[in-house]
């Protein structure tokens, strides 16, 4: 077993907690994972990424190669399309439509939306939306894209379950159901 | 044992908790910072009183390092790559007095320059220093390194530099600690003139240094580290250092087929390498960074086998390596995906909304005007984000503190007003000792302090400059009435604008100071207040 994931968004939309997320979920289950992330400058409001590698064999590189990627999950949609050529010919794009706009020159989200739908398997939906309807905040659609993902990631619901209960707990029992409520609501709309 | 889920950074960090470190000094500096954060944050760390405060710049981290090591303790001191420029002295001289305790010297490299303004190889730095140098490929091996570098450092009586780079640095992974090791006792160098580097000692010293070459040279070969694989394929040979061992065996899933010597340990374990010559047609190096190791393989006459690598073209010359990179330099072809579409735009980083520095430039371009583009010196931090659009701001961005003393060279070359832009934590970094220049010549500048009470881009660690500002500047002997207290505002726009102008007229030394505190370490700090005294309603 082996998945290569492509994590993708702006500084701040919260794609580290995704990675963090599977990552647990992972290592709960005794696979081995390298994920890299971008700390630093590129982090002010500026584009972010993360190469998150999951397998049951020990992985060699934390960078995953052009043409290498099982999955795209962007919270973001411009930024879903920015790492393409990573993407596998038969890979997955699961993407939220809802843009994040602080540039002058963002493109028109309509040519976003074809080229996204032009993808052999994709996946879009609008998180932020969803989050606010089923949980009351769109703070948690990070957690609803990691629900979209999650029938392609080759666990259970439970193991993801476990990891939301791990990463929040300590903020309270609120902010781990407003999670898993999250995570439900996103595998549901991916299932549709 | 226990598995832990850690950056490289924090491998290293619980690498040197658990090798029996006493004292970790550092500045913060992408890709370095989570080490020290990592140890301020860790419980053992607290439990041992372990030092884990930050240190004014990266010489002040150094040097105590050195000093703690001199009272037979182990420390660690822990840098971006160009903080090593900042600490050259006491690194190069540390080599020389040689160790009480063990001392490591943390050099966190950025090549492809993701955060940083060059990508300078800190190899070099070991290289002829004549240090041992390590250079992990994974989160364990950096975990282990840092655990047993101690050991290394006190039996070759050096500092050791343990070398990482950003995509180990901020790669997570998972890590299997070992047993972990009392601190020192402290004691005083057995020899008491060690660390008195007068002439005559240090050359005695400096012998001994040299004399341990081949000590050192034996280490790297016998190293756990360092590994000869054998492959079935003669026709080429790999060299491949720290995370480049990575790329190469992610292009061979079922076994690489050539004869590769792993090196994460040196100076360069030359039997191994003498063997993959021997054994192998052509020689392919890989390195995660500058060809150091290829060039002193290659030759200046460049005349046995064929060798492959970044000066001969097989790889970039510049920026880091990756799996593709690689694979092309194996002559394997890898399918790449779609193009990206061609609409899509850049997104730069840029300064938050609500940000003090925005205020600032906002008055400055407005004060500015009458004297027209070109006299702006900035420095490192996210104010350096005013080169961007709107602001088109600054016209400088060199080194820490370079925004005063370029000034001050500018306005000497007959640029007049000039105008210097630093941060508090950079100012007391590496500013105030230009700031003591100015005023000494009274030069014309108007040096702006944008202080945001942090050390914002780094992620909000604790500024030095705290509560301290105006002491500092007037101590230093900037007269009273040329430091000047701005409130960056909206609603003091007009207000601001006039202190500038004033200022700017005034023919010596000035110092604005913009203070209101960076609005995302005010969050950070409210979540917290926040959390607090939702913990004791509990």
């Amino acid at each position: 077993m082996k998945i290569d994931i492509i994590l993708a968004g702006v500084g701040g939309q919260g794609i580290l907690t995704i990675a963090a997320a599977i990552g647990t979920a992972a290592v709960n289950k005794g696979l081995y994972i390298k994920q890299a992330e971008v700390h630093g400058m590129s982090q002010r409001g500026g584009d972010v990424q993360s190469n998150l590698r999951i397998s049951d064999k020990p992985i060699h590189s934390d960078l995953i190669a052009k043409g290498g990627a099982d999955m795209i999950l962007s919270v973001e949609p411009m930024e879903s399309l920015r790492y393409l050529p990573y993407l596998k010919k038969d890979g997955y794009l699961i993407t939220s439509t809802k843009p994040f706009i602080n540039i002058p020159n963002y493109p028109e989200l309509e040519d976003l939306m074809k080229a996204i739908k032009a993808m052999d398997h994709h996946v879009a939906i609008d998180a932020d939306q969803i989050a606010k309807d089923e949980v009351g905040s769109a703070r948690a659609s990070n957690i609803v894209m990691l629900g979209a993902a999650s029938p392609f990631l080759k666990m259970e619901m439970s193991e993801f379950e476990d990891a939301l209960k791990e990463l929040f707990g300590r903020k309270g029992e609120e902010v781990v159901e407003m999670n898993i409520k999250a995570l439900r609501a996103g595998r549901k709309m991916a299932e549709k | 044992m226990q598995k832990l889920l850690l950056l490289g950074d924090e491998a290293i960090a619980q690498g040197a908790i658990d090798g029996g470190m006493s004292g970790c000094y550092a500045y913060p500096g992408t890709p370095s910072t989570e080490i020290m954060e990592y140890v301020q944050h860790s419980k053992e760390a607290a439990e041992k009183s372990l030092h884990r405060q930050w240190s004014a710049n990266e010489k002040t981290a150094t040097e105590s390092a050195i000093g703690m090591s001199y009272a037979g303790k182990r420390a660690m001191a822990c840098m971006k790559h160009v903080g090593v420029n900042v600490a050259a002295d006491a690194f190069v001289n540390a080599a020389i007095t040689g160790v009480n305790g063990g001392l490591v010297i943390l050099a966190a490299d950025d090549p492809s320059m993701h955060s940083s303004q060059n990508e300078q190889d800190s190899r070099f730095y070991g290289d002829f220093s004549l240090i041992p140098i390590l250079e992990p490929a994974t989160q364990q091996e950096a975990y282990d390194m840092a655990y047993s570098a101690f050991e290394l450092s006190e039996k070759m009586n050096t500092p050791v530099l343990l070398r990482v780079t950003t995509r180990l640095a901020h790669s997570r992974s998972g890590v299997v600690r070992k047993t972990p090791k009392p601190e020192l006792k402290g004691s005083l160098p057995k020899d008491t003139k060690q660390f008195i580097l007068l002439p005559s000692i240090a050359r005695e010293n400096y012998k001994k240094l040299l004399a341990m070459q081949p000590e050192m040279e034996k280490a790297s070969d016998e190293s756990d580290f360092n590994r000869y694989e054998k492959g079935s394929d003669k026709k080429l040979g790999v060299v491949a250092c720290g995370i480049a061992y990575n790329y190469l065996m992610e292009n061979y899933p079922d076994g690489c087929p050539y004869d590769v010597v792993k090196i994460s340990q040196y100076p360069l374990p030359r039997k191994k390498i003498e063997d993959l010559k021997e054994n192998c047609d052509e020689l392919l190096i890989l390195e995660e960074g500058q060809p150091l190791i290829e060039r002193l393989i290659r030759g200046y006459f460049d005349e046995g086998k064929p060798i492959h690598g970044r000066l001969n073209g097989s790889l970039p010359r510049d920026g880091e390596l990756n799996p593709e990179l690689v694979a092309k330099a194996l002559g394997i072809q890898l399918e790449e995906g779609k193009p990206i579409p061609e609409m899509l735009a850049g997104r730069p980083p840029a300064l938050c909304p609500g940000c003090s520095h925005r205020d600032v430039y906002n008055a400055l371009a407005v004060a500015l005007e009458p004297y027209g583009d070109g006299r702006v010196f900035s420095d490192i931090g996210c104010y350096t984000l005013g080169a961007l659009a709107p602001f088109n701001a600054i016209n400088s961005c060199v080194d820490m503190g370079a925004s005063i003393t370029m000034a001050i060279g500018a306005s000497d070359a007959g640029l007049v007003p000039a105008v210097a832009m630093i941060g508090d934590s950079t100012f007391t970094h590496s500013g105030m000792t230009g700031l003591l220049d100015a005023v000494i010549k009274d030069s014309p500048i108007v040096v702006i302090i944008s202080d945001n009470s942090t050390t914002g881009m780094t992620g909000g660690q604790k500024s030095h400059a705290e509560g301290r500002l105006f002491d500092i500047v007037k101590g230093l002997g900037v007269p009273d009435v040329h430091i000047r207290a701005m409130n960056p505002l909206k609603k003091h726009h007009e207000t601001n604008v006039q202190i500038m102008k004033e200022e700017l007229e005034h023919k010596g030394v000035s110092v604005i100071i913009p203070q209101r505190e960076c609005i995302q370490t005010a969050a950070r700090k409210n979540r917290a207040k926040h959390k607090a005294k939702k913990n004791k309603n509990i």
